[in-house]
């Protein structure tokens, strides 16, 4: 479980996350959802500690990582794996190296250990026959998936995904979701996700946070998200005619 | 006021950039194997153009001297020797450093400011790997290494300019030529080219990187991020030829 606590978080004057208190759940897939600018992937960065909140305090199972020393927090980062918005894979490296690089930086294991556990992950993502492909060679949706087999290579107990469906055709943002959905399951990962995909939502929100202006509104689960009450939350959720009609619908 | 704050906190985040970058590698067997990639790729992609450039920097700067020096009193080898003066001093390990700060440093700033953009490096940081010193460090010992080897290779090319120069007969007789550049020929004279080659190859190297390391933003910022590099770099380049050659002559 990962908890947050008291979080806040400065650039200059602007505050950009304001008293965050929330819990993250094992073995579920957690969502950060809210508008652009809400400050969702800044809240992800302070979690994975790629920033260092103005205050407050993040708790991996009770163990607060900000008091971590260096090689605490690198230990602790080994647990971690990341799927950033654009994929971020090494385009200097193939797929297989890309996928063989947390392995290689991370383990001691022998080459036959690495491979095997590489032709797992691509084929657990449906990649299998991309050994040799550089990224350039990968669509959009094939990039995320190369990039969710680099994160799971070193059988992570947190995943953390930034927007991993932006930018997919609506059937590869599906294929996506069922994929991290499938792993969170499967090996009982921490899985937090940041998306404004309301298919993301209402399918594989187990835990959902909403994030508006840096304050978090509403927590709740996909079961309740589309009959809650916040008037906030609902003006993020039925934004868009489609929502709206579903809204009108489910009111009938 | 405010452009020397703004001097003093970019002289102190490139130093805090260097603590970064200067920490024991991570992995031994990744880091020699990134320094081997980058030697060949920067040395490599670099011999083209040190070849043209040498030859013809060392012809231009035999013909230069062969007209100053047109006097009986003066001997006939003294082309040769101030030709080979000039290259070995100044022209060989400055002129050519200027020149691969617009060819390697421009590619590292470009190199890193694009991992940082597709947030690559984020990547590294995410998995625990100090990013600055797994990517910059194998650059700076590559270039450390390379430079000096190109600037070397620079020098033969450029007296063998010159030598061509010489064997069409109209500035300095071949034999003159090779008498002068093989006279009163100093150690030291080479060894101070070659500190000078290793001092640029760091600047080129490190300035390059922290520009790329420290872009925010995208595509816009990378062009700026290389202009600001290269610039600073040439700057800091010829202040630093200047230093040396007070110290060391």
């Amino acid at each position: 479980m990962i908890t947050v606590k008291n979080i806040y978080k400065q650039f200059d004057d602007f505050e950009v996350l304001k008293n965050i208190n929330t819990q993250f759940e094992e073995g579920k897939i957690n969502l950060i959802i809210g508008r652009s600018g809400s400050g969702k992937t800044v809240l992800l960065k302070c979690i994975i500690g790629l920033m260092k909140p103005t205050s407050g305090q993040i708790l991996f199972d009770n163990r607060d990582f900000s008091i971590f020393s260096e090689k605490e927090q690198k230990k602790m980062k080994m647990e971690m794996g990341v799927v950033f918005q654009g994929a971020a894979l090494f385009d200097s490296l193939t797929i297989q190296e890309n996928v063989m690089f947390p392995l290689n930086m991370l383990t001691d294991q022998s080459l036959e250990e690495k491979l095997e556990r590489i032709n797992y992950c691509l084929q657990r993502v449906g990649l299998e026959n991309t050994n040799h492909l550089y990224p350039s060679e990968l669509s959009g949706g094939m990039k995320k998936r190369a990039a969710i087999a680099r994160a799971i290579a070193a059988k992570p107990r947190y995943l953390f995904c930034d927007e991993p469906n932006s930018g997919l055709d609506p059937k590869t943002s599906i294929m996506i979701d069922e994929l991290l959905f499938g792993i969170t399951h499967e090996f009982n990962i921490t899985t937090i996700i940041n998306s404004h995909d309301l298919n993301t939502v209402i399918t594989i929100g187990e835990n959902i946070a909403y994030l508006q202006d840096g304050c978090l509104e509403w927590q709740g689960n996909k079961e309740n998200v589309l009959t809650s009450d916040n008037q906030k939350l609902n003006s993020f959720i039925y934004a868009q005619p489609l929502t709206q009609k579903i809204r009108e619908f489910i009111k009938q | 006021m405010r452009l020397l704050l703004n001097a003093l906190t970019l002289i102190g985040e490139y130093f805090m950039f260097l603590g970064k970058v200067f920490s024991v590698p991570e992995r031994w067997k990744q880091f020699f194997k990134k320094t081997i990639d980058e030697m060949y790729s920067m040395g490599v992609g670099s011999l083209p153009i040190v070849i043209i450039v040498s030859i013809i920097m060392g012809a231009v700067v035999t013909i230069q001297t062969g007209l100053q020096i047109e006097s009986s009193w003066i001997p006939k080898w003294t082309v040769g020797f101030t030709a080979r003066t000039s290259i070995v001093m100044e022209f060989c390990p400055t002129i050519l450093s200027l020149l691969l700060i617009g060819n390697m440093g421009s590619r590292i700033t470009a190199e890193i400011g694009g991992m940082r953009v597709t947030e690559q490096i984020d990547a590294l940081d995410a998995m625990g790997i100090n990013s600055a010193s797994f990517l910059v460090l194998p650059k700076i010992v590559a270039l450390l290494i390379v430079n000096p080897i190109l600037i070397v290779i620079s020098m033969f090319l450029a007296l063998l300019g010159g030598y061509l120069v010489a064997l069409m007969g109209t500035v300095v007789a071949p034999y003159n030529y090779i008498d002068g550049i093989t006279s009163f020929f100093r150690m030291y004279d080479l060894y101070y080219a070659l500190i000078k080659t290793v001092v640029f190859a760091f600047v080129i190297s490190s300035i390059a990187s922290f520009y790329g390391y420290k872009i925010e933003g995208g595509a816009l910022e990378l062009g700026k991020a290389s202009t600001q590099a290269v610039v600073t770099s040439s700057f800091l380049l010829l202040i630093l030829n200047l230093i040396i050659t007070q110290i060391m002559l």
